[in-house]
């Protein structure tokens, strides 16, 4: 087991639940973790919200909290995994002054070079958007900022698991298993991670 | 004390579908809380009214002969009463308290119960919801000041919710790893007449399984793990209580053969006096089973989460030992000691399915060391501890005497501190759900609120209050309470003086800085008699006997107040910081 910090993603399952984002926050912050991205969305399956989360830590920190999180009531399931095991992508928007920009740019040449959309372009500003991973749309505000960045915000990463088959089949396996069944075989002691284990 | 005489009924039978639909009729949400109770055999409450639960307490005035309300002299001694009552019933406790600080006052008492595992479900009352978020009068956050300290909440703003929410509370609180539940209703929803269309008990919620999935090939593992163990050591907490698997446990015990060490918690869940149980773990726990966890081959761990006051010294905690943990709650597992083999499941479920893959055996030579163990043991501490020569009284004599006159047959509630070291290390257990203590959270002031509660759950058995002359100190309002309901409990109050075990720690470890330990007390026996509670108090080792022969022969409530010696400290010890097999005997 690694003991050295890395960027973690949490996925993860949940009810739809007035204060369930409080009972998943106050986690982190009692073992003193810092979330350095969180986003909630809804999923594939109706009624079930998904929460992104991202933090920096070690992996036996993650999963110790992981199976913090899958012990509350309304959580259904919470995976982790490291960037390699993820597709993820952030956005970004920038708003910068039209004149500045169509003088001293060729604008075309910024939108191809850096995957940028013009959303908005007024007479008094431009508002472009990005979407990738955080050196990408770093780049651009190191262009943007010698012209006179007036505004820059970044969402909340949000992240497909490369080898998840999506939320439906879990929920059927895990809706099949009702409480105090029979014992399951096959499942072996070095596949514990693999378990889905609620 | 009509309340006091009858035996509590197991609550009905899940068996919802076959029950016929009752024709809807118009309910107030208070009606259907009080329903829901009636529907989950709940039979007292512990509480106190107030503006927002008013409604509730209106309704319940029609409930009085159905439902059996004690009212507390604080909400924190209503939720410690439901706690007393939750572990000696092994039901759920329940507990009714307005909002604002009649809510906060529970906090406590919600902490102590989610840290140790105590179906608990209390219902708080709140501002009208239009009210919400206006600092209107006794308006606080309740739900979001509680959320550490749950197993779950929800705030109720519509009454035609109450039946449904209220089946999820009595689930979620006395299902898989039990804890407390609070449920705050706005006084508008209370208030709200409704269609009620009877009550469903909860069987199933979507997003919450109370029991991991019980995997063979780790039973297999186990066992075999168990067959080839040359020094094995079972290490057991309240989980065998909560999962009422006393009888599993022992037959699990039995028939391999392996001595049994309890946690604080764990306490009675196997009797004191069986060959195979060699005492308790932990901080103040006995010197054999201290020093052999580090010597055991296969250490298993059943019903317990491996607390730092049972493990002292995490990296030099059974680094030898292959470990096999029990337990019910996934995220118990590897969170403090790394298991060789989880055994996930309900050890109800999982001990009898890991008896039937052991071989029966004996193990001779490991079970004499531990006797040896315990001789030195005796020796150096327990002789003089429970038979002194001279001097001062010692709080062991005190449990050594009251041992031979309740026979081992009392439920024993402490508060905390030395006096509570010192009672679980000597009391003796013949049954279950006997020892009713706060562990985890450690609480002063939770011996005589619970000692209340733990009568009423357990009303034909005699209740002994072991508590400091500090904690007592911290909620004997509760005393009104015993007068007003002529509550049964003997109140043994150990005085020495002293904050002691703070004052211990200060001895050995701070150079007899005695920083704010001299506490005074009053004058306990004229304070009972205030409240017209029978007392006494003694010195001498002369009177002991007599004292608590008077105690517990009285009729009644009773307070005896025993001086102990001001400067005894709990011996064994193992320091903080230090390992487990580093225990010291003085």
């Amino acid at each position: 087991m690694t003991t050295n910090k890395e960027e973690y993603t949490i996925t993860v399952y949940t009810e739809n639940q007035i204060g369930l984002i409080n009972r998943i926050a106050i986690l982190f912050s009692r073992r003193k973790i810092n979330i350095e991205s969180l986003n909630t969305s809804p999923t594939e399956v109706e009624g079930i919200h998904r929460f992104t989360i991202v933090i920096n830590e070690t992996e036996e920190v993650v999963r110790k909290l992981c199976r913090q999180l899958e012990k509350q009531v309304d959580i259904l399931k919470a995976y982790f995994n490291t960037n390699e095991e993820i597709i993820w992508q952030e956005m970004a928007l920038y708003k910068v002054s039209t004149d500045e920009i169509a003088e001293k740019v060729k604008v075309e040449r910024l939108l191809r070079e850096y995957g940028a959309r013009a959303v908005v372009i007024r007479k008094d500003y431009t508002v472009f958007e990005t979407t990738g991973q955080r050196e990408e749309t770093d780049r651009l505000i190191a262009v943007l900022e010698p012209l006179g960045l007036i505004e820059f915000v970044r969402s909340a990463r949000i992240a497909i698991i490369k080898d998840s088959s999506g939320f439906h089949e879990k929920l059927k396996e895990f809706e099949l298993a009702a409480p105090g069944e029979e014992l399951v075989e096959n499942e072996y002691l070095d596949k514990q991670d693999q378990v889905f284990s609620m | 004390m009509s309340h006091l005489t009858t035996t509590p009924s197991k609550p009905k039978a899940a068996k919802a579908a076959a029950k016929p639909k009752p024709a809807p009729r118009e309910l107030s949400g208070s009606a259907a809380v009080l329903e829901a109770f009636l529907e989950e055999g709940v039979e007292t409450i512990f509480g106190y009214p107030g503006g927002a639960i008013m409604p509730i307490y209106d309704a319940l005035y029609d409930y009085r002969d159905r439902l059996n309300h004690i009212l507390v002299r604080h909400e924190q001694g209503a939720i410690h009463a439901a706690q007393g009552y939750a572990r000696t019933s092994g039901r759920t406790g329940t507990v009714f308290a307005t909002s604002g600080p009649g809510a906060t006052n529970l906090v406590t008492g919600l902490a102590d119960a989610m840290i140790d595992s105590t179906p608990v479900v209390c219902i708080t009352g709140q501002v009208f919801a239009h009210l919400l978020g206006t600092d209107a009068f006794q308006e606080t956050d309740v739900i979001n000041i509680t959320t550490p300290v749950t197993k779950w909440n929800y705030q109720v703003t519509d009454a035609t919710e109450i039946p449904s929410v209220l089946a999820k509370a009595f689930y979620i609180a006395g299902s898989g790893r039990p804890g407390p539940v609070l449920i705050d209703i706005t006084k508008n929803a209370q208030l709200q007449k409704f269609n009620y269309e009877g009550y469903t008990r909860c069987q199933h919620i979507r997003s919450y399984r109370p029991k991991p999935i019980v995997r063979k090939e780790y039973i297999d593992k186990a066992a075999e793990l168990i067959n080839e163990a040359e020094r094995p050591f079972i290490i057991f907490g309240q989980g065998i209580i909560l999962g009422k698997a006393e009888n599993e446990f022992r037959a699990f015990v039995e028939k391999s053969g392996i001595p049994a060490a309890w946690t604080i918690l764990g306490l009675s869940a196997l009797p004191t006096s069986h060959p195979l149980n060699v005492g308790m773990l932990g901080m103040h726990g006995n010197y054999g089973p201290n020093v052999l966890t580090n010597d055991c081959d296969v250490l298993i761990a059943v019903g317990m989460r491996f607390d730092d006051r049972v493990t002292g010294r995490l990296d030099k905690y059974a680094k030898q030992a292959k470990v096999i943990h029990l337990d019910i709650d996934p995220a118990e597992i590897d969170k403090n000691v790394k298991a060789t083999v989880p055994v996930w499941g309900d050890c109800k479920e999982t001990l009898p399915l890991l008896t039937a893959k052991i071989q029966k055996k004996t193990h001779p030579q490991w079970l004499k060391r531990f006797a040896d163990l315990y001789q030195q043991e005796f020796d150096a501490v327990i002789k003089d501890e429970l038979n002194p020569a001279s001097g001062e009284l010692t709080m062991g004599e005190v449990m050594n005497e009251l041992n031979a006159l309740t026979g081992g047959n009392a439920v024993i509630v402490t508060d905390v501190g030395q006096h509570q070291m010192v009672a679980c290390r000597y009391a003796i257990f013949n049954q279950s759900n006997s020892n009713i203590t706060s562990g985890g959270l450690g609480t002063m002031g939770f011996g005589l609120p619970a000692a209340i509660g733990a009568k009423f759950g357990a009303p034909d058995r005699t209740v002994v209050a072991i508590i400091g002359d500090g904690g007592f100190q911290m909620t004997l309002q509760e005393l009104g309470t015993i007068m007003q309901f002529d509550v049964d409990v003997k109140i043994l109050i150990l005085n020495n003086r002293f904050l002691g075990m703070v004052r211990q720690w200060q001895q050995l470890f701070h150079d007899k800085r005695y920083s704010f330990v001299d506490i005074t007390s009053p004058d306990f026996v004229k304070l009972a008699n205030a409240y017209y509670i029978q007392s006494s108090s003694i010195t001498d080792r002369a009177e002991l006997k007599q004292a608590l022969k008077t105690m517990l022969d009285h009729k009644g409530s009773y307070l005896l107040e025993v001086f102990t010696g001001k400067e005894n400290n709990v011996f064994p010890m193992v320091p903080q910081g230090c390992s487990v097999s580093e225990i010291r005997l003085k």
